[in-house]
C-alpha cells in the first residue's frame, strides 16, 4: 500500500506552506518598492548647477540628505526669503532647501540665522564666520562676453562682491585690440569665495557671464600624491630628491627646438630674438 | 444611478429601519469626534500658519521638527531614526524635540498622531466618503494591515543602504505639510495620489495597511494610556456599525466581543488610532473613550440612556 503523507504535516504542510507564501509576498512587494525608492534616491542626489545650498551645509550631498529633516526652519530664518524648499520639479530632493543666486543671493548675514535654526546640523554650527562659508564658488564662465574682458570698465561683479579684494580682484594687463588700454579681469579667488552669488546676481549681461556653482562641479582636484616642486623645495631647503635629472625646459614658438635635437634647448644659449 | 449605489443605499436604509426603535441621537452625538479631530488637525495646521499670514508666530518648521514660540522644539522620532541609521548624528536640538515627541505618543496615544494631527487623514477620510457616495463595495486591494511594518522596516534598510533619510523623498505627510505651509503646490501631486490610491485601488488603503508612520506610531504607543473601551459591550446589538466606521476593526473585535472570554472591554489594539469614530457611531453607546486600566463594564441598558440624553459617558 502507498504511503501518502498527511496533508497537515511535513516540510510544506498547508499552513507552513501559506505562512511561507505570505512572508515571501511581503518581503518581494516590499522590497521591489524599496530597491525603487533607493533608485529614486540615487537620483536626488544629482542637483542641477545652480541650485545651491544654504551656509554651513555639509558638502557631501549624501551626508547633507542624512541629516536634513525638510523642516524649513532655515528657510524661516532668512531675513531676505533667499532660501526656498524644493518642490516637485525643481530637481532638488524634496523638501530640502536651496537657493538660486540669480533669483536671490545669499546676503551672508554676520549672524548666520539659518545655521543657529538648522536643529540637526545638516548646517554645520561650527560655521560662525560667515566669510568661511563655502555654498560654492564664482566661476566667469564666460570671458567672451564679460564686459570687462572686452576692454570695458562694468567692475559692477567685483564692486558688489561681499569679500571684495580677496574673493574676486581685478588683474590689470593690456588689451591686444586697442593696443593702448588696459583690461580689468575679473578674477576669483575660490579659497575666499563663499558662493554668496551677489556677482552672479549683478552680472549686467542678459545671462550673467559670472556664475557660482557648486564646489564638486568648479574645482578640480589634484592627486594626493602630487606635489609642487618649489614649495616643496622652499619646504626642505633643496630638492627633495637628489641626482633627479634635469629635463629640458620647453618654450612656445620659435624657440621650440627642431625635432631630432633633443638637448640644450635654445632658449639657454643666448638671449631671446 | 448604479447598481451598487442602490445597493448601498438600500443597505442604509435598512440599517436606519433597524434603529427605529432607539431614542434619537443628536447631531453632536453622532459627530463629536470627528468634529473635534477636525478642529485638531485643523489646528495643527493654523500653528503654523499665523506666521506667514498674519506675522504672529506660534510654530515655525513643519511636523518634521518644528520650534514653538522659539523655545519648544519638536521633532518627528521616525526621521531621527531614519537620519541615525543612515549615519548621521543630529545636534541637540533634534534629539530633544524627539524626545518630547517620542514621550508624549508612548504616554497618551500613538496612533492619536494619525487620527489627530496628520495632514494625509482627511485626505484619505474624505477617500473614504466618496467611496461611500459612489456606492463602490469593492474594497479592491487589500493587503494585510501588518504590511505597514514590513513598509516600515524597508524605509529603515533603505535609509541605512543610501545613507539618506529615505521616506523624505516620498512621505505624503511632509508634502501635504509643506504645500499648506510653505506653499510647494507641486507636492500636491503626491498627495492627489494617495487620495485616487484610497478611492480607486484600495478602500482605507494608504493609512490602515501601507504608511510607515502609522506603523511606526503604533509602535510606540503600544503601551500607551489613553483607550476607547467598549464598556457596554452588554448592549450591543451587533448591527456592524463600529466595524464599518472603524478604519482599523481588527482591534474591536478582542474587546467587543471578548466577555464570554472575560477579555477587558478596552481596545487594546496597537493599530487603534484613538479616532473615537466608533463612539461617535454606535447607537448603543457601547464605546467611551478612558484608559487602558480601566476595565469596568456598565450594566445592561444603562449605556444607551446615558448616551441618548448626552451625558458624557
Amino acid at each position: 500500500m502507498p504511503i501518502t503523507p498527511t496533508p497537515t504535516e511535513g516540510l510544506l504542510s498547508p499552513q507552513r506552506r501559506k505562512v511561507l507564501e505570505t512572508v515571501a509576498r511581503s518581503v518581494v512587494g516590499v522590497g521591489v518598492v524599496g530597491a525603487l525608492l533607493g533608485a529614486h534616491e540615487r537620483s536626488a542626489e544629482a542637483m542641477p548647477t545652480q541650485a545651491l545650498r544654504p551656509p554651513g551645509a555639509l558638502a557631501d550631498e549624501r551626508a547633507f540628505l542624512a541629516a536634513c529633516v525638510r523642516c524649513g526652519l532655515c528657510v524661516r530664518a532668512c531675513p531676505y526669503q533667499t532660501l526656498r524648499l524644493a518642490d516637485l520639479g525643481d530637481r532638488v530632493a524634496a523638501g530640502t532647501p536651496f537657493f538660486t543666486a540669480r533669483k536671490i543671493p545669499c546676503e551672508m548675514c554676520e549672524d548666520i540665522p539659518c545655521v543657529k535654526a538648522c536643529p540637526t546640523g545638516a548646517l554645520d554650527h561650527g560655521l560662525v564666520d560667515i566669510d568661511r562659508a563655502k555654498m560654492g564658488t564664482a566661476v566667469l564662465v564666460d570671458e567672451e562676453h564679460c564686459l570687462n574682458f572686452l576692454g570695458l570698465r562694468c567692475d559692477v561683479c567685483y564692486r558688489d562682491c561681499p569679500v571684495i579684494d580677496k574673493a574676486i580682484t581685478l588683474e590689470i594687463e593690456s588689451n591686444p585690440r586697442t593696443r593702448k588700454h588696459a583690461i580689468f579681469r575679473p578674477t576669483v579667488h575660490a579659497t575666499d569665495c563663499t558662493g554668496c552669488g551677489k556677482c552672479e546676481k549683478s552680472c549686467v549681461l542678459e545671462e550673467s557671464a559670472i556664475k557660482v556653482l557648486p564646489l564638486r562641479v568648479a574645482r578640480g582636484v589634484p592627486g594626493a600624491h602630487y606635489r609642487l616642486g618649489w614649495e616643496e623645495y622652499q619646504k626642505h631647503n633643496g630638492p627633495l630628491l637628489d641626482g633627479v635629472v634635469d629635463l629640458p625646459d620647453r618654450a612656445p614658438g620659435d624657440v621650440t627646438p627642431p625635432s631630432g635635437v633633443p638637448d640644450a634647448p635654445p632658449i639657454l644659449k643666448g638671449p631671446r630674438p | 444611478m448604479t447598481g451598487l449605489a442602490a445597493v448601498a443605499r438600500r443597505d442604509h436604509a435598512t440599517r436606519r429601519a433597524d434603529r427605529a426603535g432607539r431614542p434619537s441621537r443628536g447631531f453632536w452625538a453622532r459627530h463629536r469626534f470627528l468634529i473635534l479631530r477636525r478642529l485638531s488637525q485643523a489646528t495643527a495646521l493654523a500653528l503654523f500658519l499665523t506666521g506667514p499670514l498674519f506675522g504672529v508666530w506660534i510654530a515655525k518648521g513643519t511636523l518634521a521638527a518644528s520650534m514653538t514660540f522659539g523655545v519648544v522644539p519638536l521633532t518627528d522620532p521616525l526621521m531621527l531614526a531614519q537620519s541615525l541609521v543612515a549615519g548621521h548624528r543630529p545636534e541637540t536640538l533634534a534629539l530633544t524635540g524627539g524626545a518630547i515627541v517620542l514621550a508624549f505618543y508612548a504616554l497618551v496615544s500613538g496612533r492619536a498622531y494619525c487620527a489627530w494631527v496628520c495632514p494625509i487623514d482627511p485626505v484619505t477620510d474624505l477617500a473614504h466618503w466618496c467611496r461611500e457616495r459612489l456606492g463602490l463595495q469593492a474594497k479592491g486591494w487589500q493587503p494585510r494591515p501588518q504590511t505597514r511594518l514590513w513598509v516600515l522596516a524597508m524605509i529603515l534598510a533603505v535609509s541605512a543602504v543610501t545613507g539618506t533619510i529615505a521616506w523624505e523623498l516620498v512621505n505624503p505627510i511632509s508634502f501635504a505639510f509643506r504645500a499648506v505651509v510653505f506653499g510647494s503646490t507641486g507636492a500636491l501631486t503626491l498627495v492627489a495620489a494617495v487620495f485616487l490610491f484610497d478611492l480607486v485601488v484600495a478602500r482605507r488603503g494608504w493609512c490602515s495597511h501601507l504608511c510607515p508612520v502609522g506603523a511606526f506610531y503604533g509602535l510606540i504607543g503600544a503601551r500607551s494610556l489613553v483607550r476607547v473601551s467598549a464598556a457596554g459591550r452588554a448592549d450591543c446589538d451587533h448591527c456592524m456599525d463600529c466595524y464599518a466606521a472603524c478604519p482599523e476593526p481588527q482591534v474591536i473585535a478582542p474587546a467587543l466581543e471578548g466577555a464570554a472570554k472575560g477579555a477587558s472591554p478596552v481596545i487594546l489594539g496597537r493599530d487603534c488610532s484613538s479616532c473615537g469614530r466608533c463612539v461617535d457611531v454606535c447607537p448603543a453607546g457601547v464605546f467611551r473613550f478612558t484608559h487602558r486600566f480601566d476595565a469596568s463594564t456598565t450594566p445592561a441598558g444603562s449605556a444607551a440612556r446615558s448616551h441618548s440624553s448626552g451625558e458624557t459617558p
